[in-house]
Protein backbone atom coordinates (compact mmCIF):
# COMPACT_ATOMS: atom_id res chain seq x y z
CA UNK A 1 0.00 0.00 0.00
CA UNK A 2 0.93 3.72 -0.87
CA UNK A 3 3.17 4.73 2.36
CA UNK A 4 1.50 8.39 2.26
CA UNK A 5 -1.98 6.81 2.61
CA UNK A 6 -0.72 4.71 5.08
CA UNK A 7 0.89 7.06 6.95
CA UNK A 8 -2.05 9.25 7.57
CA UNK A 9 -4.80 7.13 8.45
CA UNK A 10 -2.17 5.20 10.51
CA UNK A 11 -1.29 8.45 12.09
CA UNK A 12 -4.77 9.73 13.20
CA UNK A 13 -5.01 5.81 14.73
CA UNK A 14 -1.86 6.63 16.95
CA UNK A 15 -3.33 10.24 17.49
CA UNK A 16 -6.59 8.65 19.02
CA UNK A 17 -4.18 6.23 20.84
CA UNK A 18 -2.30 9.50 22.40
CA UNK A 19 -5.40 11.24 23.08
CA UNK A 20 -6.31 8.19 25.37
CA UNK A 21 -3.67 9.09 28.03
CA UNK A 22 -4.24 12.88 27.98
CA UNK A 23 -7.63 14.00 26.98
CA UNK A 24 -9.53 14.69 30.30
CA UNK A 25 -12.42 12.46 31.63
CA UNK A 26 -15.11 14.67 29.75
CA UNK A 27 -13.28 14.53 25.99
CA UNK A 28 -12.06 10.60 27.08
CA UNK A 29 -16.16 9.56 27.15
CA UNK A 30 -16.88 11.50 24.37
CA UNK A 31 -14.81 10.52 21.63
CA UNK A 32 -15.48 6.84 22.39
CA UNK A 33 -18.71 7.31 21.57
CA UNK A 34 -17.55 9.38 18.43
CA UNK A 35 -15.14 6.34 17.74
CA UNK A 36 -17.90 3.98 17.44
CA UNK A 37 -20.65 6.11 15.70
CA UNK A 38 -17.75 6.84 13.00
CA UNK A 39 -18.16 3.08 12.03
CA UNK A 40 -21.32 3.86 11.28
CA UNK A 41 -20.72 7.08 9.17
CA UNK A 42 -17.89 4.96 7.29
CA UNK A 43 -20.38 1.81 6.61
CA UNK A 44 -23.01 4.41 5.35
CA UNK A 45 -20.17 5.92 3.47
CA UNK A 46 -19.61 3.09 1.71
CA UNK A 47 -22.85 2.89 -0.05
CA UNK A 48 -23.66 6.86 -0.50
CA UNK A 49 -20.01 8.48 -0.88
CA UNK A 50 -18.55 5.47 -2.91
CA UNK A 51 -21.64 3.82 -4.17
CA UNK A 52 -23.49 6.79 -4.96
CA UNK A 53 -26.41 5.15 -3.37
CA UNK A 54 -28.20 7.83 -0.88
CA UNK A 55 -30.23 5.78 1.52
CA UNK A 56 -32.81 7.39 3.82
CA UNK A 57 -33.18 4.49 6.21
CA UNK A 58 -29.71 3.35 7.67
CA UNK A 59 -30.62 3.74 11.26
CA UNK A 60 -32.78 0.03 10.82
CA UNK A 61 -29.08 -1.36 10.04
CA UNK A 62 -28.05 0.12 13.34
CA UNK A 63 -30.69 -0.26 15.22
CA UNK A 64 -30.63 -4.21 14.19
CA UNK A 65 -26.88 -4.72 15.27
CA UNK A 66 -28.26 -3.30 18.82
CA UNK A 67 -30.92 -4.86 19.32
CA UNK A 68 -29.68 -8.46 17.04
CA UNK A 69 -27.00 -8.08 20.06
CA UNK A 70 -29.17 -6.82 22.94
CA UNK A 71 -32.71 -9.06 22.24
CA UNK A 72 -30.31 -12.38 22.92
CA UNK A 73 -27.77 -10.99 25.27
CA UNK A 74 -30.98 -9.49 27.67
CA UNK A 75 -33.31 -12.73 27.33
CA UNK A 76 -30.88 -16.02 26.51
CA UNK A 77 -27.29 -14.61 28.38
CA UNK A 78 -25.55 -14.96 25.53
CA UNK A 79 -22.06 -13.46 25.80
CA UNK A 80 -20.70 -10.58 25.08
CA UNK A 81 -18.65 -11.89 22.24
CA UNK A 82 -21.25 -13.97 20.55
CA UNK A 83 -23.77 -11.26 21.36
CA UNK A 84 -21.84 -8.90 18.94
CA UNK A 85 -21.22 -11.47 16.03
CA UNK A 86 -25.41 -12.11 16.14
CA UNK A 87 -25.44 -7.93 15.96
CA UNK A 88 -23.49 -8.19 13.00
CA UNK A 89 -25.12 -11.21 11.11
CA UNK A 90 -28.49 -9.44 12.00
CA UNK A 91 -27.77 -5.83 10.42
CA UNK A 92 -26.48 -8.12 7.38
CA UNK A 93 -28.93 -10.27 6.96
CA UNK A 94 -31.86 -7.46 7.12
CA UNK A 95 -29.69 -5.71 4.64
CA UNK A 96 -29.61 -8.51 2.36
CA UNK A 97 -33.63 -8.56 2.16
CA UNK A 98 -34.01 -4.97 1.95
CA UNK A 99 -31.22 -4.64 -0.42
CA UNK A 100 -33.08 -7.55 -2.78
CA UNK A 101 -36.79 -5.10 -2.45
CA UNK A 102 -35.24 -1.50 -2.42
CA UNK A 103 -32.64 -1.89 -5.36
CA UNK A 104 -34.96 -2.20 -7.80
CA UNK A 105 -35.75 1.55 -7.21
CA UNK A 106 -32.88 4.01 -8.18
CA UNK A 107 -32.65 7.72 -6.82
CA UNK A 108 -35.43 9.27 -4.95
CA UNK A 109 -37.29 6.24 -5.29
CA UNK A 110 -34.61 4.27 -3.60
CA UNK A 111 -34.56 7.26 -0.79
CA UNK A 112 -38.22 6.77 -0.12
CA UNK A 113 -38.41 2.59 -0.42
CA UNK A 114 -35.27 2.38 2.70
CA UNK A 115 -37.25 5.54 4.76
CA UNK A 116 -40.45 3.24 4.55
CA UNK A 117 -38.24 0.15 5.41
CA UNK A 118 -36.75 1.70 8.65
CA UNK A 119 -40.00 3.44 9.89
CA UNK A 120 -41.33 0.15 9.49
CA UNK A 121 -38.44 -1.90 11.59
CA UNK A 122 -38.81 1.01 13.72
CA UNK A 123 -42.84 0.32 14.52
CA UNK A 124 -41.82 -3.40 14.41
CA UNK A 125 -39.37 -2.85 17.73
CA UNK A 126 -42.42 -0.57 19.15
CA UNK A 127 -44.85 -3.13 19.00
CA UNK A 128 -42.73 -6.12 19.78
CA UNK A 129 -42.99 -4.19 23.15
CA UNK A 130 -43.18 -7.69 25.11
CA UNK A 131 -39.60 -8.55 24.46
CA UNK A 132 -38.34 -5.18 23.37
CA UNK A 133 -39.61 -2.75 25.88
CA UNK A 134 -40.85 -0.46 23.42
CA UNK A 135 -39.69 3.19 24.47
CA UNK A 136 -38.27 2.54 27.44
CA UNK A 137 -35.68 -0.05 25.90
CA UNK A 138 -33.47 -2.94 27.40
CA UNK A 139 -30.50 -2.00 30.09
CA UNK A 140 -28.05 -4.63 30.26
CA UNK A 141 -26.66 -5.60 32.94
CA UNK A 142 -23.51 -3.81 33.71
CA UNK A 143 -21.64 -7.32 35.77
CA UNK A 144 -22.96 -9.06 32.17
CA UNK A 145 -20.94 -6.55 30.01
CA UNK A 146 -17.58 -8.17 30.15
CA UNK A 147 -15.97 -8.86 26.69
CA UNK A 148 -12.96 -11.41 26.17
CA UNK A 149 -12.93 -10.63 30.18
CA UNK A 150 -12.58 -7.15 29.89
CA UNK A 151 -15.26 -4.80 32.07
CA UNK A 152 -16.94 -2.74 29.30
CA UNK A 153 -18.15 -0.66 32.36
CA UNK A 154 -14.70 1.01 32.81
CA UNK A 155 -14.41 3.82 30.53
CA UNK A 156 -10.50 3.32 29.81
CA UNK A 157 -11.23 0.21 28.38
CA UNK A 158 -14.23 1.71 26.91
CA UNK A 159 -11.90 3.67 24.82
CA UNK A 160 -9.57 1.36 23.80
CA UNK A 161 -11.91 -1.18 22.67
CA UNK A 162 -13.42 1.62 20.66
CA UNK A 163 -10.50 2.56 19.02
CA UNK A 164 -9.92 -1.17 17.99
CA UNK A 165 -13.59 -1.68 16.43
CA UNK A 166 -12.47 2.48 14.48
CA UNK A 167 -9.38 1.06 13.43
CA UNK A 168 -10.71 -2.42 11.81
CA UNK A 169 -13.73 -0.63 10.02
CA UNK A 170 -11.05 2.06 9.00
CA UNK A 171 -8.48 -0.13 7.44
CA UNK A 172 -11.45 -2.81 6.39
CA UNK A 173 -12.91 0.59 4.13
CA UNK A 174 -9.48 1.33 3.14
CA UNK A 175 -8.67 -2.26 1.94
CA UNK A 176 -12.15 -2.76 -0.04
CA UNK A 177 -12.23 0.69 -2.30
CA UNK A 178 -8.65 0.05 -3.14
CA UNK A 179 -9.77 -3.38 -4.40
CA UNK A 180 -11.06 -3.96 -7.94
CA UNK A 181 -14.71 -4.04 -5.61
CA UNK A 182 -14.35 -0.88 -4.60
CA UNK A 183 -13.12 0.48 -7.92
CA UNK A 184 -16.04 -0.60 -9.81
CA UNK A 185 -18.35 0.60 -7.00
CA UNK A 186 -16.80 4.11 -7.69
CA UNK A 187 -17.38 3.23 -11.51
CA UNK A 188 -20.94 2.39 -11.05
CA UNK A 189 -21.58 6.13 -8.58
CA UNK A 190 -20.19 7.79 -11.88
CA UNK A 191 -21.55 5.96 -14.89
CA UNK A 192 -23.56 2.96 -14.22
CA UNK A 193 -24.48 2.18 -17.92
CA UNK A 194 -20.91 2.70 -18.96
CA UNK A 195 -20.05 0.18 -16.15
CA UNK A 196 -22.83 -2.17 -17.23
CA UNK A 197 -20.92 -2.13 -20.45
CA UNK A 198 -17.84 -3.02 -19.03
CA UNK A 199 -19.06 -6.19 -18.23
CA UNK A 200 -19.38 -5.75 -14.32
CA UNK A 201 -23.25 -6.82 -12.35
CA UNK A 202 -24.23 -3.68 -11.18
CA UNK A 203 -27.07 -4.86 -9.11
CA UNK A 204 -24.92 -7.64 -7.30
CA UNK A 205 -22.17 -5.53 -6.86
CA UNK A 206 -25.05 -2.71 -5.79
CA UNK A 207 -26.50 -5.37 -3.17
CA UNK A 208 -22.69 -6.59 -1.62
CA UNK A 209 -22.21 -3.12 -0.41
CA UNK A 210 -25.61 -2.44 0.90
CA UNK A 211 -24.90 -5.44 2.84
CA UNK A 212 -21.52 -4.50 3.46
CA UNK A 213 -22.54 -1.03 4.53
CA UNK A 214 -25.36 -2.62 6.77
CA UNK A 215 -22.82 -4.95 8.50
CA UNK A 216 -20.51 -1.95 9.43
CA UNK A 217 -23.61 0.26 10.33
CA UNK A 218 -24.70 -2.96 12.85
CA UNK A 219 -20.98 -3.87 13.98
CA UNK A 220 -21.16 -0.30 15.24
CA UNK A 221 -24.83 -0.23 17.05
CA UNK A 222 -24.25 -3.57 18.93
CA UNK A 223 -20.81 -1.83 20.11
CA UNK A 224 -22.65 0.74 21.07
CA UNK A 225 -25.31 -1.00 23.00
CA UNK A 226 -22.46 -3.10 24.44
CA UNK A 227 -20.53 -0.24 25.69
CA UNK A 228 -23.17 2.00 26.81
CA UNK A 229 -25.37 -0.90 28.14
CA UNK A 230 -28.52 0.77 26.69
CA UNK A 231 -30.16 -0.45 24.00
CA UNK A 232 -33.53 1.69 22.57
CA UNK A 233 -35.81 2.63 19.94
CA UNK A 234 -34.72 5.92 19.53
CA UNK A 235 -31.66 4.49 17.62
CA UNK A 236 -34.16 3.40 14.86
CA UNK A 237 -36.05 6.65 14.53
CA UNK A 238 -35.40 8.78 11.23
CA UNK A 239 -33.15 11.59 12.83
CA UNK A 240 -30.60 8.31 13.31
CA UNK A 241 -30.84 7.66 9.66
CA UNK A 242 -30.32 11.23 8.69
CA UNK A 243 -27.66 11.51 11.32
CA UNK A 244 -24.68 9.78 9.23
CA UNK A 245 -25.88 11.47 5.52
CA UNK A 246 -25.11 15.13 7.57
CA UNK A 247 -21.29 13.18 8.60
CA UNK A 248 -20.28 12.22 5.58
CA UNK A 249 -21.30 15.48 3.94
CA UNK A 250 -19.46 17.18 6.32
CA UNK A 251 -16.65 14.82 6.50
CA UNK A 252 -16.05 14.74 2.44
CA UNK A 253 -18.00 11.31 0.49
CA UNK A 254 -16.15 8.85 -0.71
CA UNK A 255 -12.88 9.61 1.71
CA UNK A 256 -12.03 7.26 3.74
CA UNK A 257 -10.66 9.25 6.86
CA UNK A 258 -13.76 11.47 6.23
CA UNK A 259 -16.95 10.15 8.03
CA UNK A 260 -14.85 10.37 11.41
CA UNK A 261 -14.14 14.12 10.65
CA UNK A 262 -17.96 14.38 10.33
CA UNK A 263 -18.90 12.72 13.14
CA UNK A 264 -16.04 14.80 15.73
CA UNK A 265 -17.05 17.96 13.81
CA UNK A 266 -20.83 17.85 14.33
CA UNK A 267 -21.03 16.72 17.89
CA UNK A 268 -18.76 19.12 19.32
CA UNK A 269 -20.48 21.85 16.91
CA UNK A 270 -23.69 20.82 18.84
CA UNK A 271 -21.88 20.01 22.35
CA UNK A 272 -20.39 23.68 22.25
CA UNK A 273 -23.03 25.62 20.90
CA UNK A 274 -25.77 24.09 23.63
CA UNK A 275 -23.46 25.27 25.94
CA UNK A 276 -23.91 28.70 24.92
CA UNK A 277 -27.85 29.04 23.76
CA UNK A 278 -30.94 27.26 24.39
CA UNK A 279 -31.20 27.60 20.17
CA UNK A 280 -28.39 25.94 19.58
CA UNK A 281 -29.56 24.30 16.59
CA UNK A 282 -29.97 27.79 14.94
CA UNK A 283 -26.05 27.84 15.42
CA UNK A 284 -25.50 24.21 14.28
CA UNK A 285 -27.78 24.51 11.20
CA UNK A 286 -25.53 28.31 10.58
CA UNK A 287 -22.42 26.35 10.52
CA UNK A 288 -23.81 23.69 8.45
CA UNK A 289 -25.10 26.07 5.68
CA UNK A 290 -21.59 27.57 5.96
CA UNK A 291 -19.58 24.38 5.56
CA UNK A 292 -22.13 23.25 2.65
CA UNK A 293 -21.20 26.98 0.60
CA UNK A 294 -17.81 27.01 1.00
CA UNK A 295 -16.91 23.23 1.25
CA UNK A 296 -19.58 21.29 -0.65
CA UNK A 297 -17.40 18.22 -0.70
CA UNK A 298 -17.31 17.93 2.74
CA UNK A 299 -13.90 18.70 4.94
CA UNK A 300 -11.80 15.67 3.92
CA UNK A 301 -13.56 16.14 0.23
CA UNK A 302 -11.94 20.04 0.37
CA UNK A 303 -8.41 18.36 1.61
CA UNK A 304 -8.57 16.29 -1.40
CA UNK A 305 -9.43 18.55 -3.94
CA UNK A 306 -7.13 21.27 -3.05
CA UNK A 307 -3.87 19.57 -1.83
CA UNK A 308 -3.88 15.86 -1.66
CA UNK A 309 -5.20 14.47 -4.75
CA UNK A 310 -4.50 10.79 -3.44
CA UNK A 311 -6.62 10.71 -0.36
CA UNK A 312 -8.81 7.38 -0.98
CA UNK B 1 -18.91 -20.37 -42.71
CA UNK B 2 -19.96 -20.45 -38.75
CA UNK B 3 -21.06 -16.90 -38.04
CA UNK B 4 -19.69 -15.40 -35.06
CA UNK B 5 -22.48 -13.12 -34.48
CA UNK B 6 -26.09 -13.49 -36.35
CA UNK B 7 -29.83 -11.98 -35.98
CA UNK B 8 -32.83 -13.72 -37.27
CA UNK B 9 -35.68 -11.49 -37.85
CA UNK B 10 -34.66 -9.06 -35.46
CA UNK B 11 -36.95 -6.55 -34.59
CA UNK B 12 -37.98 -3.24 -32.27
CA UNK B 13 -40.85 -1.70 -32.27
CA UNK B 14 -41.40 2.01 -30.15
CA UNK B 15 -44.90 2.66 -29.17
CA UNK B 16 -45.69 1.22 -32.78
CA UNK B 17 -42.75 2.82 -34.89
CA UNK B 18 -41.01 0.34 -36.45
CA UNK B 19 -37.35 1.58 -35.85
CA UNK B 20 -35.80 -2.23 -37.24
CA UNK B 21 -37.72 -4.90 -38.95
CA UNK B 22 -36.56 -8.00 -39.12
CA UNK B 23 -32.75 -8.01 -40.09
CA UNK B 24 -31.24 -10.44 -40.32
CA UNK B 25 -27.36 -10.24 -40.15
CA UNK B 26 -24.35 -12.87 -39.86
CA UNK B 27 -20.78 -11.53 -39.03
CA UNK B 28 -17.85 -13.81 -40.11
CA UNK B 29 -15.02 -14.54 -37.87
CA UNK B 30 -12.20 -11.39 -38.52
CA UNK B 31 -14.30 -9.23 -40.65
CA UNK B 32 -15.22 -5.71 -40.83
CA UNK B 33 -18.46 -5.08 -41.17
CA UNK B 34 -19.64 -1.44 -41.66
CA UNK B 35 -23.40 -0.41 -40.99
CA UNK B 36 -24.58 2.33 -42.83
CA UNK B 37 -27.78 4.35 -43.34
CA UNK B 38 -29.27 7.90 -43.24
CA UNK B 39 -29.74 9.21 -40.34
CA UNK B 40 -32.86 7.06 -38.20
CA UNK B 41 -32.50 4.23 -40.65
CA UNK B 42 -32.13 2.29 -37.11
CA UNK B 43 -28.47 1.16 -37.08
CA UNK B 44 -28.07 2.62 -33.67
CA UNK B 45 -30.93 0.82 -32.31
CA UNK B 46 -29.98 -2.42 -34.27
CA UNK B 47 -26.51 -2.45 -31.90
CA UNK B 48 -28.42 -1.75 -29.02
CA UNK B 49 -30.21 -4.75 -29.25
CA UNK B 50 -26.55 -6.50 -30.05
CA UNK B 51 -25.34 -5.41 -26.93
CA UNK B 52 -28.05 -5.63 -24.73
CA UNK B 53 -29.02 -2.07 -23.99
CA UNK B 54 -32.52 -2.30 -25.50
CA UNK B 55 -34.65 -5.55 -25.58
CA UNK B 56 -35.90 -6.74 -28.90
CA UNK B 57 -39.91 -6.84 -29.53
CA UNK B 58 -38.95 -9.96 -31.45
CA UNK B 59 -36.57 -12.20 -33.14
CA UNK B 60 -33.25 -13.93 -31.99
CA UNK B 61 -29.67 -13.14 -31.33
CA UNK B 62 -27.09 -15.77 -31.84
CA UNK B 63 -23.58 -15.15 -30.60
CA UNK B 64 -21.17 -18.20 -31.95
CA UNK B 65 -24.24 -20.27 -32.31
CA UNK B 66 -25.37 -19.44 -28.62
CA UNK B 67 -28.42 -17.58 -28.26
CA UNK B 68 -28.02 -14.45 -26.40
CA UNK B 69 -31.69 -13.09 -26.75
CA UNK B 70 -32.38 -12.58 -23.40
CA UNK B 71 -28.97 -11.93 -21.28
CA UNK B 72 -27.97 -8.64 -19.82
CA UNK B 73 -25.61 -6.89 -20.85
CA UNK B 74 -22.91 -7.50 -18.79
CA UNK B 75 -23.09 -11.10 -19.16
CA UNK B 76 -22.42 -10.48 -22.63
CA UNK B 77 -19.75 -8.59 -22.86
CA UNK B 78 -18.24 -11.23 -20.43
CA UNK B 79 -18.81 -13.60 -23.42
CA UNK B 80 -16.47 -11.28 -25.76
CA UNK B 81 -18.24 -8.29 -26.93
CA UNK B 82 -17.44 -4.70 -26.42
CA UNK B 83 -19.41 -1.63 -27.32
CA UNK B 84 -18.33 1.92 -27.78
CA UNK B 85 -21.04 4.89 -27.31
CA UNK B 86 -21.79 6.80 -30.19
CA UNK B 87 -22.58 9.81 -27.41
CA UNK B 88 -19.27 9.85 -25.66
CA UNK B 89 -19.61 7.88 -22.57
CA UNK B 90 -16.40 7.72 -20.06
CA UNK B 91 -16.09 8.05 -16.75
CA UNK B 92 -15.24 11.72 -16.62
CA UNK B 93 -14.51 12.03 -12.75
CA UNK B 94 -11.89 9.57 -12.97
CA UNK B 95 -8.22 10.08 -14.32
CA UNK B 96 -7.48 8.04 -18.10
CA UNK B 97 -5.54 5.26 -17.01
CA UNK B 98 -8.29 4.38 -14.12
CA UNK B 99 -11.14 4.59 -17.52
CA UNK B 100 -8.76 2.51 -19.14
CA UNK B 101 -8.01 0.38 -16.00
CA UNK B 102 -11.98 -0.40 -15.53
CA UNK B 103 -12.32 -2.25 -18.52
CA UNK B 104 -9.08 -4.16 -18.46
CA UNK B 105 -9.18 -5.35 -14.59
CA UNK B 106 -13.04 -7.16 -15.38
CA UNK B 107 -10.66 -9.55 -17.70
CA UNK B 108 -7.42 -9.46 -15.77
CA UNK B 109 -8.76 -9.31 -11.93
CA UNK B 110 -6.74 -8.40 -9.13
CA UNK B 111 -3.36 -8.32 -10.81
CA UNK B 112 -2.08 -5.12 -10.51
CA UNK B 113 1.05 -5.52 -12.38
CA UNK B 114 -0.64 -7.13 -15.11
CA UNK B 115 -4.02 -4.24 -15.25
CA UNK B 116 -1.09 -1.51 -15.37
CA UNK B 117 1.41 -3.00 -18.04
CA UNK B 118 -2.69 -3.39 -20.25
CA UNK B 119 -3.50 0.29 -19.85
CA UNK B 120 -0.21 1.37 -20.42
CA UNK B 121 -0.05 -0.29 -23.41
CA UNK B 122 -3.30 0.89 -24.69
CA UNK B 123 -3.18 4.29 -24.31
CA UNK B 124 0.36 4.02 -26.79
CA UNK B 125 -1.42 2.60 -29.29
CA UNK B 126 -4.62 4.87 -29.27
CA UNK B 127 -1.81 7.81 -28.72
CA UNK B 128 -3.28 8.77 -25.26
CA UNK B 129 -0.14 7.70 -23.25
CA UNK B 130 0.70 11.36 -22.21
CA UNK B 131 -2.74 11.76 -21.21
CA UNK B 132 -2.75 9.00 -18.42
CA UNK B 133 -3.18 11.30 -15.26
CA UNK B 134 -5.78 13.68 -16.90
CA UNK B 135 -8.88 13.38 -15.66
CA UNK B 136 -10.93 12.08 -18.58
CA UNK B 137 -13.58 15.18 -18.58
CA UNK B 138 -10.85 17.18 -19.31
CA UNK B 139 -10.19 15.50 -22.10
CA UNK B 140 -11.07 17.45 -25.88
CA UNK B 141 -14.06 15.71 -27.48
CA UNK B 142 -11.26 13.48 -30.26
CA UNK B 143 -9.23 12.65 -27.17
CA UNK B 144 -12.61 10.87 -25.39
CA UNK B 145 -13.58 9.36 -28.39
CA UNK B 146 -9.84 7.81 -28.23
CA UNK B 147 -10.56 6.79 -25.01
CA UNK B 148 -13.68 5.33 -25.41
CA UNK B 149 -11.24 3.19 -28.67
CA UNK B 150 -9.10 2.54 -25.71
CA UNK B 151 -11.36 1.61 -23.34
CA UNK B 152 -13.20 -1.18 -25.99
CA UNK B 153 -9.40 -2.33 -26.86
CA UNK B 154 -8.51 -3.36 -23.04
CA UNK B 155 -11.28 -5.80 -22.67
CA UNK B 156 -9.69 -8.28 -25.75
CA UNK B 157 -12.90 -8.43 -27.22
CA UNK B 158 -13.78 -11.00 -30.18
CA UNK B 159 -16.30 -8.64 -31.24
CA UNK B 160 -16.05 -4.85 -31.30
CA UNK B 161 -19.07 -2.83 -32.17
CA UNK B 162 -18.02 0.80 -33.03
CA UNK B 163 -21.11 3.64 -32.92
CA UNK B 164 -19.94 6.32 -34.63
CA UNK B 165 -16.16 6.16 -33.78
CA UNK B 166 -14.95 8.59 -35.77
CA UNK B 167 -17.57 11.54 -35.28
CA UNK B 168 -15.57 14.39 -33.84
CA UNK B 169 -12.64 13.37 -35.16
CA UNK B 170 -10.10 16.02 -36.84
CA UNK B 171 -8.47 14.29 -40.48
CA UNK B 172 -5.08 13.73 -39.29
CA UNK B 173 -6.39 11.27 -35.95
CA UNK B 174 -9.04 9.67 -38.26
CA UNK B 175 -6.00 8.22 -40.86
CA UNK B 176 -4.38 7.05 -37.53
CA UNK B 177 -7.90 6.17 -36.66
CA UNK B 178 -7.91 3.68 -39.96
CA UNK B 179 -4.65 2.00 -38.85
CA UNK B 180 -5.61 1.43 -35.52
CA UNK B 181 -8.80 -0.37 -36.65
CA UNK B 182 -6.32 -2.46 -39.59
CA UNK B 183 -4.52 -3.69 -36.64
CA UNK B 184 -6.94 -4.49 -34.36
CA UNK B 185 -8.70 -6.48 -37.23
CA UNK B 186 -6.12 -9.43 -36.93
CA UNK B 187 -7.42 -10.42 -33.31
CA UNK B 188 -11.13 -9.24 -33.28
CA UNK B 189 -14.13 -8.86 -35.63
CA UNK B 190 -15.20 -5.40 -36.16
CA UNK B 191 -18.99 -3.71 -36.74
CA UNK B 192 -18.73 -0.27 -37.68
CA UNK B 193 -21.35 2.38 -37.29
CA UNK B 194 -20.02 5.10 -39.42
CA UNK B 195 -21.04 7.86 -41.49
CA UNK B 196 -17.87 8.80 -42.85
CA UNK B 197 -18.08 7.63 -46.09
CA UNK B 198 -13.97 7.37 -47.46
CA UNK B 199 -13.56 5.46 -43.76
CA UNK B 200 -16.46 2.95 -44.29
CA UNK B 201 -14.43 2.59 -48.03
CA UNK B 202 -11.16 2.48 -46.65
CA UNK B 203 -11.79 -0.44 -43.72
CA UNK B 204 -15.18 -2.60 -44.55
CA UNK B 205 -14.60 -5.86 -45.99
CA UNK B 206 -18.62 -5.93 -46.22
CA UNK B 207 -21.36 -3.56 -45.70
CA UNK B 208 -24.78 -3.74 -44.37
CA UNK B 209 -26.86 -0.42 -46.02
CA UNK B 210 -29.61 -0.02 -43.49
CA UNK B 211 -33.17 2.23 -44.51
CA UNK B 212 -35.98 2.21 -42.76
CA UNK B 213 -35.12 -0.13 -40.23
CA UNK B 214 -34.79 -3.09 -43.29
CA UNK B 215 -31.81 -4.13 -44.79
CA UNK B 216 -31.80 -2.48 -47.94
CA UNK B 217 -28.44 -3.90 -49.27
CA UNK B 218 -25.04 -5.95 -48.33
CA UNK B 219 -22.26 -6.37 -50.02
CA UNK B 220 -18.18 -5.62 -51.03
CA UNK B 221 -17.84 -1.61 -50.88
CA UNK B 222 -17.23 -1.59 -54.45
CA UNK B 223 -20.84 -3.46 -54.77
CA UNK B 224 -22.74 -0.96 -52.27
CA UNK B 225 -20.68 2.28 -53.80
CA UNK B 226 -22.46 1.40 -57.18
CA UNK B 227 -25.22 0.65 -56.23
CA UNK B 228 -28.57 2.33 -57.38
CA UNK B 229 -30.79 1.35 -54.21
CA UNK B 230 -28.55 3.27 -51.96
CA UNK B 231 -27.70 6.26 -53.56
CA UNK B 232 -31.47 6.74 -53.76
CA UNK B 233 -31.76 6.24 -50.00
CA UNK B 234 -29.12 8.58 -49.20
CA UNK B 235 -30.01 10.79 -51.81
CA UNK B 236 -33.79 10.55 -52.10
CA UNK B 237 -33.49 10.23 -56.40
CA UNK B 238 -35.93 7.62 -57.72
CA UNK B 239 -34.49 3.93 -58.10
CA UNK B 240 -33.95 3.83 -61.63
CA UNK B 241 -32.87 8.27 -61.94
Amino acid sequence: MNARILALHGGLLALLLVLHFVLPVYHHGNLARIMVLACYAIGYNLLFGYTGLLSLGHAMFFAAGMYGMGMPFHHLGLGAELAFLAGIGTAGALALVVGLLALRTLGVAFMIVTLMFSQAFYLMILLAARWTRGDEGLVLAGADRVLFGLDLTDPDIRYLLALGLFALCLSAALWLVRRPFGRVLVAIRENPERAELLGYDIFRHKLAAVVVSGMFSGAAGAAYGLMFGYVGASFAEVHFSIFPLLWVLLGGAGTVIGPFFGVLFMFYLIDISSGLTPAYMLIAGVALVLLTLFAPQGLAGEVRRRWLRWLP
Amino acid sequence: MSALLSTRALSKSFAGLRAVHEVDLDLAPGEIRALIGPNGAGKTTLVSMLIGRIAPTSGAILFEGRDITRLPAHARVRLGMAYTFQITSVFARLDVAENVGLAARRRLGGDRAAVARETALVLERVGLAGHADALAGDLSYGHQRLLELAMGLAQAPRLLILDEPTQGLAEGEIEAFKRLIREVAAEATILLIEHNMSVVMALADRITVLDFGEVLAEGSPAGIHASAAVQAAYLGTGADA
